[in-house]
């Protein structure tokens, strides 16, 4: 067990699975010899050449259908988007290609690849180092779609992704890269993909959350504590395909539930999460489900900070549900 | 006109033979005034993300000769898409440095309104620099698009879209030479050819001979020039503009020159650039070079050299202060601008922001009711 950063989890998941499997490559821009903007992939080149660490054009299109083509023909490439706001020039690979191969071509051809992308704000990034484009992936029936929020499930679920046989999205948190540390064990381990995180347990009332959303939730929490509300935390962590059973039971335990996500609200992933708890446990709720998200504008950057949900809306919400 | 061949003007020892820039001894000063102007914004730029106040620049020591002579071969109302890498380019045709300061502070006062990161400059006054965006290569083909607008209308107007040497490598270049070469547009391309697009070389970008050739595939003719010879710039971007003023067409045109810095104000490029190179091209320094040049016709003295480096030290100074006095935008500006009216769920966010904002003592001085 090592205490590391969310970054160097990501950095040990890519090694180990290099390590293992010599068909596992990485690349993107500035991938190779820089080791990624984020260092992501440092040192990486020089432990693995640069057949399987590298740099490419600048383009998202190539750099995805590259890794399409690739995972076809036995290779398993992890491809790097330098942020998640430039990946739009690949939507139509995402969407159209690889999402669907399977599927299309009645299981002959599949297309087991990870694409890895840091998102969110928080960083003073303005409107295109910052957003949250969960939701565009997530109605993507075809793809998965992974965000950890711990250096643990960093390292465990990017291994799982790698080694799944479909193509994963793999959206890190770019705020907590390296403003928190966890306890990550040494060498190959998995966390299941499709399978939700209990981060507290709590009887009064649920907020489920991902990324860089879970430690404000825990704020959130701590103070909520203060004044006798009892807050059941739940990372949600695969948002496709999600867990669904867990988070009907978790909504039931508490009749109490809160979503919040830093995306915007309207068809945010948060929709689902509400819909889904409507649809199949509405006579266990005993308030309104409640969301807190970014606002339906695009994302600013000097008043970023009023922006993204705080641990004061989320309180907010939290008490709101729990009066009510 | 060479795809291969590098054109240059002014030669090592200021001379500029059969050259005519064709401007006034006023007009060279500016051209020359608005490379010191640059560069002293660009380096003021940098200390001031150092020591926090800004939160991030775009180094452009090097690039200067470039964008200035690009756009010294251009008319105040013709249209400018620059890159973020382009800060001459505003300057040249009268921007003023403390509406530049604005957005580097992301202030009230900041056109933008404090939505974009410093370095993604929009202004409509005095010139059309259209709104810089993020995203590499997008607004090259809507210059393109720009482009005909004029031509529908009959307009002898041009667009000028600005690009890195990573932007050929976008969707969006391959877009706008295709489409700029069938409707013969009036649009010229500039391609920055500065050596790296972030930590990658230009050899991993292409393997063409040149980028100007690029053009040749699309019908688009391509050159190749010398981009710290702001003689060379300004002749080649003369003659493309004309050409496509009078309806012949686009042309490519790179620009060879080199990033004296890091991508960004976050980057170390002494992690990846050779030193030697880096020693090699500070000794083509683009400012020096036009000063030797203007020095050798007796355009400039010495005594007039240091009067000038005063004169723009003190005047982004000025800017500087003035921007960073100026408060930070208004919650509502959040919410503004995202349609040109204002939709309810909208609004609804904006007035529960404004008074979770005033319970937590934190909205704007000056804000009182929620006022949209
Ligand atoms: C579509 C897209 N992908 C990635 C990025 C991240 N990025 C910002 S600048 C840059 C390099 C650009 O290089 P170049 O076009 O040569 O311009 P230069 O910075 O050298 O002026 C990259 C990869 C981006 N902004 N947009």
């Amino acid at each position: 067990m090592a205490n590391i950063t969310l970054i160097k989890a990501v950095n040990e998941g890519l090694r180990t699975a290099m390590q293992k499997d010599p068909t596992v490559l990485c690349f993107g821009e500035d991938v190779g010899p820089k080791g990624g903007v984020f260092l992501a992939t440092e040192n990486l080149t020089s432990e693995f050449g640069e057949s399987r660490c590298f740099d490419t054009p600048l383009s998202e299109d190539g750099i995805v259908g590259s890794a399409i083509g690739m995972a076809m023909n036995g290779l398993r490439p992890v491809a790097e988007i330098q942020f998640q706001d430039f990946i739009y020039p690949a939507f139509d690979q995402i969407v159209s290609e690889a999402a669907k191969m399977r599927y299309r071509s009645g299981g002959q051809y599949t297309v087991p690849m990870v694409i890895r992308t840091p998102y969110g704000g928080g960083i003073r990034g303005g409107l295109y180092h910052s957003q949250s484009g969960e939701a565009y992936f997530c109605h993507t029936p075809g793809l998965k779609v992974v965000i950890p929020s711990t250096p643990h499930d960093a390292k465990g679920l990017l291994i799982a992704s790698i080694q799944d046989p479909d193509p994963v999205l793999f959206m890190e948190p770019k705020a907590l890269y390296r403003s928190i540390k966890g306890e990550v064990p040494e060498g190959e381990y998995t966390v299941d993909l499709s399978t939700l995180r209990s981060v507290k347990e709590g009887e009064d009332v649920t907020v489920f959350c991902y990324g860089a959303m879970v430690p404000i939730v825990e704020k959130a929490a701590k103070v909520a504590a203060e004044k006798n509300i009892d807050v059941n935390i739940v990372d949600l962590r695969t948002l496709l395909p999600l867990d669904e059973e867990g988070v009907l039971e978790h909504a039931k335990r508490t009749g109490r539930v809160v979503i919040v996500h830093e995306a915007p609200r309207f068809c945010g992933y948060g929709s689902e999460v509400s819909a889904m708890i409507a649809e199949n446990v509405i006579e266990y709720m005993e308030a309104p489900i409640k969301r807190v998200t970014g606002f339906d504008t695009p994302f600013p950057n000097t008043l970023e900070h009023h922006y993204m949900p705080d641990d004061r809306r989320v309180l907010d919400a939290i008490e709101e549900v729990y009066a009510y | 006109m060479s795809t291969s061949e590098l054109l240059s003007v002014i030669e090592a020892d200021g001379t500029a033979p059969g050259y005519d820039p064709g401007l006034s001894k006023a007009e060279l000063i500016h051209l020359y005034r608005t490379m010191l102007l640059t560069r002293a914004f660009d380096e003021a730029c940098i200390n001031l993300q150092r020591s926090g106040q800004i939160g991030f620049s775009i180094p452009n020591r090097g690039i200067e000769a470039t964008s200035i002579g690009a756009a010294s071969a251009f008319r105040k109302d013709d249209w400018f898409f620059p890159s973020y890498r382009d800060f001459g380019l505003p300057l040249y045709h009268g921007v003023e440095v403390v509406d530049m300061m604005h957005n580097m502070y992301g202030n009230a006062l900041d056109t933008s309104k404090g939505r974009q990161m410093p370095v993604h400059f929009s202004f409509s006054e005095p010139i059309k620099l259209v709104s810089i965006s993020s995203p590499i290569g997008t607004h090259i083909i809507q210059a393109v698009g720009a482009a005909y607008a004029f031509q529908q209308r009959g307009e002898d107007k041009v667009c000028l879209a600005s690009f890195g040497d990573g932007g050929t490598s976008s969707l969006g270049f391959h877009s706008a030479l295709n489409f700029a070469g069938v409707w013969k547009a009036p649009v010229v391309f500039l391609c920055q050819n500065n050596g790296y697009a972030i930590s990658c070389p230009s050899e991993q970008q292409t393997a063409s001979e040149s980028y100007a050739i690029k053009g040749e595939a699309y019908g688009v003719p391509g050159i190749k020039v010398d981009g710290n010879d702001v003689f060379a710039v300004r002749q080649a971007f003369t003659e493309a503009v004309e050409r496509a003023r009078k309806g012949d067409g686009p042309t490519l045109i790179e620009c060879v020159t080199f990033r004296m810095g890091g991508h960004s104000t976050a980057d170390d490029p002494t992690k990846y650039v050779p030193a030697e190179i880096m020693a090699a091209w500070a000794k083509r320094d683009p400012i020096e070079i036009l000063e030797r040049a203007l020095l050798k016709s007796k355009v400039l003295t010495k005594k007039k050299i240091e009067s000038l480096r005063k004169e723009v030290a003190k005047e982004v100074q000025a800017a500087s202060k003035v921007a960073a006095g100026t408060p930070p935008p208004a919650l509502e500006q959040v919410f503004t601008d995202v349609y040109e009216e204002l939709p309810d769920h909208i609004r609804r966010q904006g007035e529960r922001s404004f008074d979770l904002a005033k319970r937590k003592g934190d909205a704007n001085a000056g804000d009182g009711e929620f006022p949209l």
